[in-house]
């Protein structure tokens, strides 16, 4: 039997968390669910026990911040459900998920959905290769296990998690043999005033620029990676300048780094698949990440008892996230008659000032790591677009030829986002390649969500029965 | 309407039924126009198991299928792409007294209509079927059994339609037909008028509506299919594995993705076809145990997606192709059980009707069914 509840808010990064405090403080029976360990999302993420338990100090920022969210959360209503993956949600708001003892499912008057952000690679020769891994999945790597991706690393792609990660390889006694921007310096001076919002965090920036420059690390702006060299493990990472449509300057001859390893990442996508699969209405946004549910200055969706916040709702760093999270969480109160609407405007107005300056800095940041489409123009025709179902450029263009004109058809035709991502890899890449020829990323379309939301193990789902537990339906017609 | 329509046929709805239909009316010499609101084999037609199984389709339409499954295997020949079709051994296990008995009667009346169905013991059924668990107590075994890659249907169709000469209209919904002097005007979402000589309603779940714009009460139930499918595995099974109550469909492709099915329901709010379908969770997790009760080594695997398609059903579970009612040039062919497996041959046995071609095997006559 499903717990019946006010709300239920899926992702406890800092937009899930402000919202169920928000909501919480005012009597909402909220239950926060997270499949990571610990609440705390992709920023705030949870060190790694046995750092806690040597009583090290969490030297970062984030998790200062991160240990001070954990604790005021356990002093607060919120049932926080981490280690339970959402896999299934269904209008009227069903929702159901898996974690360590079982099914778990409740009913819930409203959601705030707080998915976060999945990343961005556009493919290049090589890019499958062990010893590639994401930017943005390095940081979970330094942050989680305090570990290092390998011994020569370079550290590739575009926006400030570049300096941040060069930064931490080089605190990690690792420091990376170059960190290779694809945005040239115009792009980050024209980014300058809009960081004058957030005076601390350009500091912190320096402080990692002066890190690397202190270790010596080359940092070569307005270069892109053209290829990765080595088959069972990356040997090279060849290099080459170019132009501000992030595709190689042909004239320019490319450089071969040694290393083995490559972090690379081209930016962060919205994790739009909860709001797709409660079929709210989404649009096409380059600068806030692609995707992005249709939103009210309440974060309210098209979906009634809705809500979205935070980076899975649009890119805006992890400050505007806390900020839209609160707001949410707010308005998610004021929907469930727990909030009226006099307190309600009177809570919210100072927030949405905070998110109108949070949001400056955000998404001049998210700018610099917004797509590039003329990119995956430059896709070679056998390199793999889809790496589950290994379906390359060339197959795609063939399925596009034979008359797939929408992304589920192009799947249909060719597997591309079948494999056990779902999709989540090639998404963008097989969007923006059906975009050149119908028009357009909003022709294109988008895959259609389905659940589960996460692959599920089939013992999990089953769990213990016998053949006498399984609710059989009617026979079929003989 | 002129003097001279068009097209001779305008086929509504490109799934299965349609695109057959439409293949052989164009290869017949007719000018033919195939409208879908979508893209091709985008609803049942793509979306279905693809299983070719002689032990759940209703025993009256065994011949039909029979020859279906005989297509599907030749689709190089006749549709000019290979759709992954394989022939394989298949096994509907009953694991009770009840269905021991529903296995013995069902594999009697398919036996009879021409389907080559064998009933075997466990032993037996565990030599054929190596992936199977314990408590198998009886197993009805067909050789002429298989799948189809369904999600390939489209593109194998709508290469061998513009070869054939047919006009494609995809991501175009037609909205209503009016009969009008030597045949008929149809209006698309776009604001569009098409017109044809004769026209077929080929909308799956939808030919109910679209009977009734030509003023006929056409009922057709909406059955909500779910369909499981795992991330590859090691090969686990060999065989299309059903159970005797038809509650389990369950095979493994050549890239070792498994598909669970066997017509677990999920529900619409509402009337599904007015959009709007949703899983049902519990049956999701039963169909799935059902699978790995069967064959246990499915336990180890991953589910990575659940899906809907829409199956039409009529009162008296049987099809609707054929004229429709006070219509000379008027036909429907749909809500055909098991009706991918037969689809390739039931529309081609319509065109050959609408051609006036005399027919191998008898339509199903709308006239049962409909009102005004
Ligand atoms: C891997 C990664 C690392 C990043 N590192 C940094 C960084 O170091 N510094 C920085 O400033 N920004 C970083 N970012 C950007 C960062 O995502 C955002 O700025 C900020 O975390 C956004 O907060 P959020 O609450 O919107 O989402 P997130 O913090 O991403 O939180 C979303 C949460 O939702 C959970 N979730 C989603 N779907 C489900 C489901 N179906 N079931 C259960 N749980 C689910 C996830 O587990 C996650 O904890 C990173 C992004 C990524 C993807
Ligand atoms: C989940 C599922 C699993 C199944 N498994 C099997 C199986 O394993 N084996 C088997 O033999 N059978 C199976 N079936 C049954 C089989 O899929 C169907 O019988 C068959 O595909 C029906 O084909 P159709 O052409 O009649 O309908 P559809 O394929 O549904 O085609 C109807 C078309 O009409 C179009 N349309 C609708 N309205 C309009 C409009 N207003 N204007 C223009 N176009 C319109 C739609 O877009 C659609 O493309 C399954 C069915 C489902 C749903």
């Amino acid at each position: 039997m499903p717990d019946a509840i006010d709300l239920l808010v899926l992702g406890a990064g800092p937009a899930g968390a402000a919202a169920a405090l928000a909501a919480a403080e005012h009597g909402a029976r909220t239950v926060m669910v997270d499949e990571a360990l610990a609440p705390g999302g992709q920023v705030y993420r949870a060190p790694p026990m046995d750092h806690r338990q040597l009583g090290q100090r969490a030297l970062e920022p984030e998790h200062r911040d991160g240990e001070a969210l954990r604790r005021r959360l356990q002093c607060s209503g919120v049932e926080v459900a981490t280690r339970h993956r959402v896999w299934s949600l269904l209008p009227g708001f069903r929702v159901h998920a898996i974690g360590p003892a079982g099914h778990r499912a409740w009913v819930a008057r409203a959601v705030v959905l707080a998915t976060g952000t999945t990343e961005r690679v556009v493919p290049f020769p090589g890019w499958t290769t062990p010893g590639v891994i994401g930017l943005a999945a390095a940081t979970i790597l330094l942050k989680s296990q305090g570990a290092v991706p390998g011994e020569r690393v370079v550290v590739a792609g575009c926006g400030p998690l570049l300096a941040a990660v060069g930064a931490g390889l080089v605190k990690a006694g690792r420091a990376p043999v170059a960190v290779v921007d694809l945005a040239g310096r115009g792009e980050w001076l024209r980014a300058l005033p809009a960081m004058a919002a957030r005076p601390d965090l350009v500091r912190r920036g320096l402080g990692w620029l002066a890190a690397l420059r202190r270790a010596g690390v080359p940092l070569l702006s307005g270069h892109g990676v053209v290829a990765v060299e080595g088959d069972t493990r990356v040997t090279a990472v060849r290099i080459a300048p170019v132009a501000s449509d992030g595709t190689p300057r042909a004239e320019r001859v490319a450089r071969r780094l040694e290393a083995d390893a490559l972090v690379i990442g081209h930016g962060l996508v919205p994790a739009t698949e909860a709001t797709r699969l409660l079929e709210a209405d989404h649009r096409f946004v380059a600068d806030a990440g692609g995707w992005i549910p249709v939103l009210d200055d309440d974060c309210a969706t098209s979906v009634a008892g809705l809500f979205a916040a935070g980076d899975g709702s649009g890119l805006a760093g992890a400050a505007a996230a806390r900020l839209q999270g609160e707001i949410a969480g707010l308005a998610a109160a004021r929907h469930l008659g727990q909030l009226d609407e006099g307190r309600y405007q009177h809570t919210v107005a100072p927030l949405r000032q905070g998110l109108a300056r949070a949001r400056r800095f955000g998404q001049a940041m998210a700018r610099l790591t917004a797509p590039r489409p003329a990119m995956v123009g430059t896709i070679a025709a056998d390199t793999v677009v889809c790496r589950c179902e290994d379906v390359t450029r060339a197959e795609i263009e063939t399925a596009i030829a034979s008359g797939a004109r929408e992304m589920n058809q192009l799947k249909a035709w060719t597997r591309c986002g079948m494999g056990p991502c779902q999709g989540r890899m090639c998404a963008e890449t097989a969007a923006s390649l059906l975009a050149r020829h119908v028009g357009g990323r909003e022709a294109a379309g988008q895959w259609t969500a389905r659940a589960p939301l996460r692959p599920l193990p089939l013992a999990d789902m089953v769990g213990e029965f016998g053949y006498d537990d399984i609710p059989m339906p009617e026979p079929a017609p003989p | 309407m002129s003097a001279c329509p068009a097209y001779d046929c305008a086929v509504v709805g490109g799934g299965v039924m349609g695109c057959t239909t439409a293949l052989w009316l164009a290869r017949a010499g007719m000018r033919v126009v195939l409208l879908d609101r979508g893209s091709l084999c985008r609803e049942a037609s793509g979306v279905n198991a693809g299983t070719l199984t002689m032990q759940m389709t209703r025993a009256a339409l065994i011949p039909y299928a029979m020859r279906g499954w005989e297509l599907w295997r030749t689709t190089a020949d006749w549709l000019g792409m290979d759709v992954g079709t394989r022939v394989l051994d298949g096994l509907s296990v009953a694991y009770t007294e009840a269905e021991v008995g529903m296995l013995e009667a069902r594999a009697s009346s398919r036996r009879a209509a021409g389907a080559p169905v064998e009933l075997v013991d466990a032993a037996r059924a565990r030599d054929i079927e190596p992936g199977l668990g314990d408590g198998v107590r009886l197993a009805g075994f067909c050789p002429v059994d298989g799948f189809v890659v369904a999600y390939l249907t489209g593109r194998a169709y709508r290469g061998a339609l513009l070869a054939a000469g047919a006009t494609l209209q995809e991501g175009r919904a037609v909205t209503g037909i009016d009969p009008v002097d030597g045949g008929f005007a149809l209006g698309t979402a776009d604001g569009g008028r098409v017109e044809a000589r004769r026209v077929v309603l080929a909308g799956g779940v939808w030919i109910q509506e679209m009977a009734s714009w030509l003023g006929v009460r056409l009922p057709i139930q909406c059955l909500v299919n779910q369909l499981v499918v795992t991330e590859r595995l090691p090969p686990v099974m060999r065989t299309i594995l059903g159970v005797a109550n038809g509650k389990l469909s369950l095979k493994q492709f050549d890239n070792g993705t498994v598909l669970v099915g066997g017509g677990w329901q999920g529900i619409g709010r509402g009337d599904p076809r007015d959009g709007g379908a949703e899983i049902v969770p519990e049956n999701v997790i039963g169909n799935l145990q059902l699978a790995v009760h069967a064959v246990p080594r499915l336990r180890d695997a991953r589910v990575l997606r659940v899906w809907l398609g829409y199956e039409a059903e009529t009162a008296d579970a049987m099809p609707v192709v054929g004229r429709l009612p006070g219509f000379d040039d008027a036909w429907v062919i749909g809500s055909v059980h098991s009706g991918y497996t037969s689809g390739p041959y039931i529309g081609r046995l319509l065109a050959d009707a609408i051609l006036e071609r005399e027919l191998e095997r008898p339509l199903f006559d709308p006239g049962r069914l409909a009102g005004r």
